[in-house]
């Protein structure tokens, strides 16, 4: 088969002319009804009154929002104050996805530069060894980082038979455990799209800046940086968005001193007291920060491409 | 002249890049064989924790939850690839018409939105029509978030798949449908089989959107692992995600693989 046909790029084919809509109908139909209107539901329920056993009543009400928000105090009788205790939680939330991603693009990126300059044969390789872990059930990866760190695990052992260390770190339930593992879940999200922008670079700009005297690191921050730009907000956005809403980090290694908005929102649900307005609240605000986020993305990408 | 490509430092990093990837899965799996039931002393080679996870106290628990693991995986990765190989074909060779780049913001949507917020949406959309939570309705939503995924390397498959073939078909009278059956479909297979397979790990590894569409007493392999996991990592726990991963290494080799051997040909 021609791999590269001159004009193989059939992307602007259109030999089922006229079938479009219908073959589009089964993602439409499915995506539409069960995660479109859910999510609509969702929104729905933030503003319902809750039920005592878990549920709603269907009454009106901005209950759910004005307990995220506002503090009335103990019988609500008192003059509203701000609620810092939720909008803690997104903030650390916030916070923690935030480093995660610095974290990851400083290992991210000289990795996928290092991948994509290598010859091609041995560049399939690299890139297959840093896929193999995007693929691999998150949830083990977590169980097995938490083996790794725990008080008696074999990072331990390690570092106390090698002399560095006399009493073993407690590191599981610790902030930095929790960091630890937002930025090991989500590191591969990093390398891949950077690679991809990497991959298309053309080097005679570094020739270029290369003649006229640049060093390469001259190279790397006025002409590399600016070039693949694009992959590295890719990855950054890749990394931060499912680490401001991850769980299994948060639960398996934090404890209840590193709460993050997962943890809040699933507690809502589970068990006789929880909350679900406030926990559907709760999940609108994330995405309304998710989609803002995407959307001055898309907003950056789209003035970009006019320039 | 010096390397315009190289950079000081950027290999060990790599490399240190790779061992943080590897390092945990490594040491979980080197200790799934190991003899001492104390999961930290190394007591020797063993498969006794192998043996126990199919024949132990918790043999019959992790056979349920397989089985619904992989049935569920098997239909929504069916399903999903049904459904992206229609959308592919539609957003690479049926032109242009209205709506186009908002069904590709349709297909993406389930990568965007927070899992969490996902997992939240499906109970409440469940509870509210009436269905019942249970194996269904894990079904139903692992299509959702399973269809971005086929989608991949199916539309990549398609694009680099020049419609000449179809086009001289249908100058010898096929119909539109004779020359996608008989002509694309056969040339797309690897595309498809990637697209099915990754889909595939995908609802095999979902451990959050499933944990609340579950419903009480049903149990996928995550879900049992989970509730194992919160009263402390043991050793038949450890067994079973080293064979969790080996599935998971299998289908991405797999995957690969065929993705190579379909470019090269």
């Amino acid at each position: 088969m021609a791999g590269a046909a001159p004009q193989g790029a059939s992307a602007g084919s259109d030999i089922y002319r006229g079938n479009g809509p219908r073959l589009l109908l089964p993602v439409w139909l499915w995506v539409g009804i069960f995660l479109v209107a859910p999510v609509l539901i969702m929104a729905v329920y933030s503003v319902l009154t809750k039920e005592f056993r878990g549920g709603v009543i269907w009454d009106f009400t901005l209950a759910a929002y004005d307990q995220f928000f506002l503090d009335r105090g103990l019988f609500g009788d008192e003059p509203p104050r701000i609620e810092w205790t939720y909008i803690g939680i997104f903030w650390r939330s916030i916070w923690q996805a935030g480093l995660a991603t610095v974290l990851c693009l400083l290992i991210g990126f000289p990795t996928a530069w290092f991948i994509a300059t290598r010859p091609a044969r041995v560049r399939s390789v690299w890139l297959f060894l840093i896929t193999i872990p995007y693929w691999v059930n998150l949830l083990i990866r977590t169980v097995s980082m938490k083996f790794l760190i725990r008080d008696t695990g074999p990072l331990n052992e390690f570092l106390l038979w090698a002399g560095i260390i006399d009493t073993p770190l407690a590191l599981v339930n610790t902030n930095f455990a929790v960091q630890l593992g937002l930025f090991y879940s989500y590191l591969p999200f990093m390398v891949l799209p950077i690679y991809a922008a990497v991959e298309r670079y053309d080097f005679s700009l570094s020739e270029a800046a290369a003649d006229l005297y640049a060093d390469s690191w001259t190279t790397l921050r006025l002409i590399i940086l600016p070039v693949v730009k694009p992959g590295i907000v890719a990855g950054c956005i890749l990394v931060f968005v499912p680490s401001l809403g991850a769980f299994l980090a948060p639960e398996l290694l934090g404890g209840a001193k590193t709460f993050m908005i997962g943890s809040l929102i699933e507690e809502q649900f589970k068990g006789a007291a929880g909350n679900w307005p406030f926990g559907a609240a709760a999940s609108m605000i994330l995405l309304s920060i998710v989609m803002a986020v995407l959307l001055l993305h898309a907003r950056a990408q789209t003035k970009g491409d006019r320039t | 002249m010096t390397d315009l490509r190289h950079f000081t430092g950027f290999r060990p990093l790599t490399v240190l890049c790779l061992f943080i990837l590897y390092a945990p899965l490594v040491i979980v799996a080197v200790y799934s064989f190991n003899e001492s039931t104390s999961i930290t002393r190394w007591g020797g080679f063993s498969l006794k924790w192998y043996v126990d996870v199919f024949t132990g106290p918790e043999a019959p628990k992790f056979r349920d939850a397989a089985i619904n693991s992989f049935t569920i995986a098997i239909g929504a990765a069916t399903c999903a690839t049904l459904i992206a190989t229609a959308a592919a074909v539609a957003m690479t060779r049926a032109g242009r018409f209205r709506g186009k780049l908002a069904s590709l913001a349709l297909i993406n949507l389930p990568l965007m939105v927070p899992e969490i917020v996902t997992a939240v949406a499906s109970l409440v959309f469940f509870i509210t029509i009436g269905l019942t939570t249970g194996l269904l309705t894990i079904f139903l939503a692992h299509v959702v978030f399973c269809i971005p995924f086929a989608y991949l390397p199916i539309s990549a498959r398609m694009q680099s798949v020049p419609d000449v073939y179809e086009q001289a078909a249908m100058d010898l009278y096929a119909t539109p449908w004779e020359a996608f059956r008989l002509i694309l479909l056969p040339l797309m297979a690897p595309g498809i089989l990637s697209g099915f397979l990754l889909a595939f790990i995908i609802s095999l590894d979902d451990f959050l959107i499933t944990n609340f569409v579950k419903g009480a007493g049903v149990e996928t392999l995550p879900t049992a692992i989970f509730g194992s996991v919160k009263q402390g990592i043991k050793p038949n726990i450890m067994a079973i995600s080293t064979l969790l991963l080996g599935v998971s290494v299998v289908c991405v080799t797999l995957s690969w693989l065929i993705g190579r051997a379909g470019q090269k040909r």
